[in-house]
């Protein structure tokens, strides 16, 4: 079954824009000047349930837009979707208690009263029964490990325990789809670690679905096997992240440091025969080899450097997942 | 309905987390009121009576009108400005309630806050320095009882109006105010209706502004009575089921519209 269907779908915005001088703004005060952007551009997706998607891109891309839409908060100009089998605008009451949601850039933990009021007000909003909130909120609460910040008001909260107050109030309902925009935005690495274990711990035991936008690449290497990527509205990827490496990761580098003085030239010799392209970092004196995905090339060079010089250290990288998509936003599409 | 009771309570809880603006409220309206008194009393100077109000009437009158306003009044508008401003309404919009039902209670929630806080205790105060006249009949504090929720949800239906106006206009700070004024003016809040010239006084009828202030407060001071009293009830309710038209229709086409500020 499919959780989320998304077909042909397309927002369109109107960008205004602003004469300049002060006679511009003057005939601003009757017409204006706009243009019509699209910020999502005839879109198509499914997700199955259980899955945990990555929804990716740059500022802009139309991400939160897609959420937005997603959610029930914004009407598409076209397109269809269905999700958990309802049209999310059109019923929007009943739809919204079939998921949750998590906006890292904005609380929706009232700012002025404990934690636990709100999650009292939402057990009520949600008509969560007593049985189900104790049994599912016990475990989110010892899990995430926010039993002393109950009884805080948000506003005394620092960041890492707000989201997690946050992550839990999005689960009060136990909502089979989770929605996460940026939840782990501005977090430190420990609070990270937490929240990702947790939404693997939610999968599991839950079947949830969850869609996931984020500019932090470590999060959807720990959590998601597939990943959408959008560039100006359009889809330029979607499928597995282990087949994006593949695709685009393309060559190795294989850093040395020597302990005598090297000569660029002399390496750049010493491998003509191969396919390599050697570098220098000036100030760590740290030379460095690209070359392609030839396994037969990479022990060549290593074995023709390290019988020309002393070496004290040697790495091999293979570009990570942020090089990679860092890469295809340059050239633009996959 | 049971999350609508549990906004309230919430609201209550908000209200009191913050509860040092009201110790200080009940001083200005205090204030206010002592200042109306004496300003009513130089008017009056020797005359008995004024459009059918006595001395006393008429500050009973300025009285009640300003503790009915603590309660009917809120700030419904602004927030909506503010939360559609800053785009906090994509997260009100993603909890199974509606988002308007939801304002109104925590309005109300609001008003019965202020009622027992600030002016009851407001009253006593008031009723301790100054000669006021209150009702010895039970009826009219049942009829002012009906009135002040009837001049609430008229209020608020208004507010609410000016909120969503949020949705087209994006900034309508100025539009907040001049309601406000409007609505002090003309409901009846700083001068009774029935001092105002009576060209203006026939156009009054036909807006939901008296349903307000003035006619709980005449209720209260018995200026109305018996089937005057009912009319104004009858007036108040018609305008708060009138008002429901206009606040739907305005929040379809806003919904359709609206777009989430700041990402």
């Amino acid at each position: 079954m499919n959780a989320i269907e998304v077909n042909g779908l397309r927002k369109e915005f109107k960008a205004y824009s602003s004469r300049s001088g002060l006679s511009g703004a003057f005939r601003d005060l009757f017409t204006r000047n706009y243009k019509i952007v699209p910020a999502v551009n005839d879109i198509s997706f499914n997700v199955k349930q259980g899955e945990m998607v990555g929804y990716i891109g740059e500022n802009g891309a139309g991400k939160s837009t897609t959420i937005k839409m997603l959610t029930g908060i914004l009407t598409p100009t076209t397109g269809g979707i269905i999700v958990n089998g309802m049209n999310p605008h059109k019923e929007r009451e009943r739809f919204v208690q079939t998921i949750g949601v998590v906006f890292g850039q904005r609380s929706q933990l009232w700012w002025d009263i404990a934690v636990q009021e709100s999650f009292r007000l939402l057990k009520k909003v949600y008509k969560v029964s007593d049985a189900h909130y104790n049994e599912h909120m016990d475990h989110v609460i010892k899990t995430l490990d926010i039993e002393p910040l109950l009884d805080k008001p948000v506003r005394k909260l620092s960041l890492g325990q707000r989201m997690r107050c946050e992550l839990a109030a999005a689960l009060i309902h136990n909502p089979p789809l989770l929605f996460l925009d940026e939840p782990t935005i501005g977090l430190d690495v420990l609070v990270k670690l937490k929240i990702r274990e947790f939404l693997k711990e939610i999968n599991e035991k839950y079947n949830t679905t969850i869609l996931l936008t984020t500019h932090d690449l470590t999060d959807i290497e720990a959590l998601c096997e597939r990943v959408i990527m959008l560039d100006e509205g359009n889809i330029i990827y979607d499928g597995a992240l282990k087949s994006l490496k593949e695709k685009w990761g393309e060559g190795k580098e294989i850093s040395f440091e020597f302990l005598e003085k090297a000569d660029l030239q002399h390496l750049e010799a010493l491998t003509n025969d191969l396919e390599a392209k050697w570098e220098l970092d000036e100030k760590d004196q740290i030379f460095t080899a690209v070359t392609g995905d030839d396994e037969e090339a990479v022990s060549q060079i290593i074995a023709r450097t390290v019988a020309a010089y002393k070496v004290r250290d040697v790495k091999i990288n293979e570009p990570s997942t942020e090089e990679i998509i860092r890469n295809i936003y340059e050239k633009g599409m996959a | 309905m049971d999350k609508y009771l549990e906004m309230i309570r919430i609201r209550f809880l908000m209200m009191l987390a913050y509860r040092t603006n009201y110790y200080t409220g009940i001083l200005i309206y205090s204030i206010n009121i002592g200042a109306y008194y004496f300003l009513w009393n130089a008017i009056y100077g020797g005359k008995s009576e004024i459009e059918g109000l006595s001395a006393l009437q008429m500050t009973t009158y300025v009285a009640v009108a300003w503790m009915a306003r603590a309660f009917y009044f809120n700030n419904i508008d602004r927030e909506m400005a503010m939360e559609i401003k800053e785009g906090k309404v994509a997260v009100e919009l993603i909890r199974p309630y509606n988002y308007l039902g939801m304002k109104t209670m925590q309005g109300l929630g609001e008003g019965i806050f202020r009622l027992f806080f600030f002016s009851v205790p407001g009253m006593l105060i008031v009723a301790l320095i100054f000669p006021l006249e209150f009702s010895a009949d039970f009826t009219t504090w049942v009829l002012f009882a009906v009135s002040i929720v009837l001049s609430f949800f008229i209020n608020t239906q208004l507010n609410l109006l000016t909120g969503i106006t949020t949705f087209f206009l994006y900034n309508n700070t100025g539009l907040i105010r001049a309601k406000r004024v409007l609505i002090d003016l003309f409901s009846g809040l700083l001068l009774p209706i029935s001092f105002f010239p009576g060209w203006s006084q026939e156009i009054m009828k036909y807006l939901p502004f008296q349903g307000i202030s003035y006619i709980p407060s005449m209720i209260f001071t018995n200026g109305f009575t018996g089937s005057q009293a009912m009319e104004g009830l009858l007036l108040q309710a018609a305008w708060v089921l009138i008002l429901i038209i206009p606040v739907q229709v305005l929040w379809v086409i806003a919904k359709k519209q609206l777009i989430i500020q700041g990402g």
